[in-house]
């Protein structure tokens, strides 16, 4: 080793047998203590009856229609809330990088969309039922102003339209994080050089922009659809029981309350890893397109 | 014809942000308005000072010898936010310990190892709060590992908890830093001086990695201190300062507007600290357990 240090430019042939990764272990350990074992015990949860015995009956449980939906519910919102909070996220980008808005204007909007980003949870869902409850501010300045009744037309803040509303208002700030500085690394020479070569605007972001832009997008995008996934406090805060998300009939699982099945209640948590992994595997896959595209 | 085309671009530009703003804004003025309403009739800060100075006897706190109850008689808004910051500090403290050393020794000594610790670090996006939180739980609530049955146990399991969920951003910020400083020669020079292990790591890595760890710092603190989820399933006695938002929540009704503000005041601050620190390295974009 001291002389590796002493003459940097030879390299070792041979290195003899290290002991280095030990300085690893204490990593290793911990993540194993507090990542792998509790996936671990979940997984091996989902796989087990009573007795500990193989078996397959707590995935097939997870096929009952009440699960099934809220699992439906889970990724419906996921998947409107990632692609309309990406769509506008990335305008609200594209605005403030090569809309010619003031740099100040595009300072204040990364500024609040930080703290946006990060204010989910509890709060947030207050600030929306005051807007958007039964007696909340919207509601009733249309209704005394325009004469429409949203809550008579069907609109409810503790529905999953409600949620949707509520999650847009961290996702498509987190977007807009994620994608200024893709916009920012679109070289304003490209655009030059595009015009030069008698192409209009239109073509540069057909041909150029976009295509340059689109892994990152979508890799952002499942970014966001994990995000609103895993989101527990938000939902719980907003629609109680009236919503049925999957982290919610977890949360119900974990207290004990109605149909209790110790079984089910690992499938379920094991079917949620299951679904962000493969979003996320997806996420790696279009990561490396991104390198591979700009390299 | 440019000057109309820009014009055009300028105009969506603007009408696009004029959305984005309203969008972000609106909640926030109306949930102020509704917080400033709490005597009928007046506009006053009421609600405010409902939670900042009553204290509710119903729910205050048993006394207890343990560190981390915290009872000094305070009005619940001070002790929960004390306990949720004492665990936030107790989660950068674990956290740096952690990430600190082994980000350092895979660049320095184990490079090979690289991979597989980038790949531990990402793993807790595949893991929703809900999903730790369950996992936890039902590993080191029974036999053989009964954390939960003693305060320092469930103190421990929080903080592990929280130290893993922010593990994605606390390694990737210090693994940044690392690469902005020469390691090698830094740990040469301090070894050649007679440095022990110790001493490179605290007293020379450390401090040339202090923008990179207090950013990774202020994240945790920003993460851990509204944290509801894995707070709430450990303390049902609602101690954490998410809790208690969410039982304001369900008992009053101009509070939780005030509190509503005074969280994104709170968040606001960690954001622009965030922001002063990491400059450069333009790392604010987080997302905790929700």
């Amino acid at each position: 080793m001291d002389t590796a240090i002493a003459a940097p430019k030879a390299k070792p042939a041979s290195p003899p047998p290290s002991w280095a990764w030990l300085g690893t272990l204490p990593f290793f350990t911990f993540v194993f203590a507090f990542l792998l074992l509790p996936s671990l015990t979940i997984m091996a949860g989902a796989f087990r009856d009573r007795d500990g015995n193989f078996t397959l009956d707590n995935i097939a449980g997870l096929f009952q229609p009440l699960i099934l939906e809220s699992y439906r519910t889970s990724i419906e919102l996921s998947v409107v809330t990632a692609v309309v909070g990406a769509s506008l996220g990335a305008l609200l980008a594209y605005a403030i990088t090569w809309g010619g808005l003031s740099g100040r204007i595009r300072s204040g909007v990364i500024t609040f969309s930080s703290v946006a980003a990060n204010f989910g949870g509890i709060p947030l869902a207050f600030a929306f039922i005051t807007l958007l409850g039964r007696t909340g501010a919207l509601p009733v300045f249309l209704r005394n102003t325009f004469g429409i009744d949203l809550y008579a037309a069907g609109f409810s803040i503790y529905t999953v339209q409600g949620l949707i509303l509520a999650y847009l208002y961290f996702q498509f700030p987190l977007m807009l994080l994620i994608m200024v500085p893709a916009f920012d690394g679109l070289k304003r020479e490209w655009l030059e050089a595009a015009a030069n070569l008698g192409g209009t605007t239109f073509d540069f972001w057909r041909y150029v922009g976009f295509p340059i832009l689109l892994p990152s997008f979508l890799g952002a995008m499942v970014l966001l659809f994990g995000n609103a996934f895993g989101a527990y406090a938000t939902a719980e805060a907003l629609t109680g029981s009236k919503v049925d998300v999957v982290t919610r009939v977890i949360s119900r699982q974990i207290r004990g309350d109605v149909l209790y099945n110790p079984g089910l209640s690992y499938a379920l948590a094991f079917g949620m890893v299951v679904i962000l992994a493969i979003s996320i595997a997806l996420y790696v896959w279009l990561q490396r397109m991104t390198a591979r595209w700009l390299r | 014809m440019t000057g109309q085309r820009s014009l055009a671009i300028r105009l969506f530009a603007w009408a696009i942000f004029i959305i984005c703003a309203a969008y972000l804004i609106v909640p926030l003025v109306t949930q102020f308005d509704y917080s400033l309403r709490a005597r009928r009739g007046e506009i006053g800060f009421t609600a405010y000072a409902n939670v900042l100075s009553i204290p509710e006897p119903d729910k205050v706190l048993q006394v207890q010898t343990s560190p981390f109850k915290i009872n000094l008689n305070l009005p619940r808004f001070y002790s929960s936010l004390l306990f949720s910051c004492l665990m936030a500090v107790l989660t950068i403290i674990v956290s740096t310990a952690i990430v600190v050393p082994t980000a350092y020794w895979v660049h320095l000594r184990v490079p090979r190892l690289k991979p597989v610790v980038e790949f531990f670090t990402v793993l807790p996006f595949a893991i929703p709060g809900i999903v730790l939180t369950f996992g936890l739980l039902r590993t080191y609530s029974g036999p053989p590992f009964s954390l939960t049955n003693t305060e320092l146990g469930t103190v421990a399991l929080l903080v592990g908890g929280y130290t893993i969920a922010v593990l994605p951003y606390t390694y990737r910020s210090v693994d940044i830093g690392l690469r902005a400083i020469d390691i090698r020669t830094l740990t040469e020079a301090a070894r050649s001086l007679g440095a022990g292990w110790p001493a490179i790591i605290l007293q020379v890595i450390l401090p040339n990695l202090r923008v990179a760890v207090l950013s990774a710092a202020l994240l945790t603190f920003a993460i851990a201190i509204g944290e509801y989820t894995l707070a709430n399933f450990l303390f049902p006695d609602e101690r954490a300062f998410g809790s208690y938002m969410a039982s304001v929540g369900n008992n009053k009704i101009f509070e939780p507007a005030a509190l509503t503000i005074i969280s994104f005041v709170l968040v606001w601050i960690l954001v622009l600290l965030i922001q002063r620190v990491g400059r450069g390295t333009g790392q604010t974009q987080m997302t905790g357990m929700r």
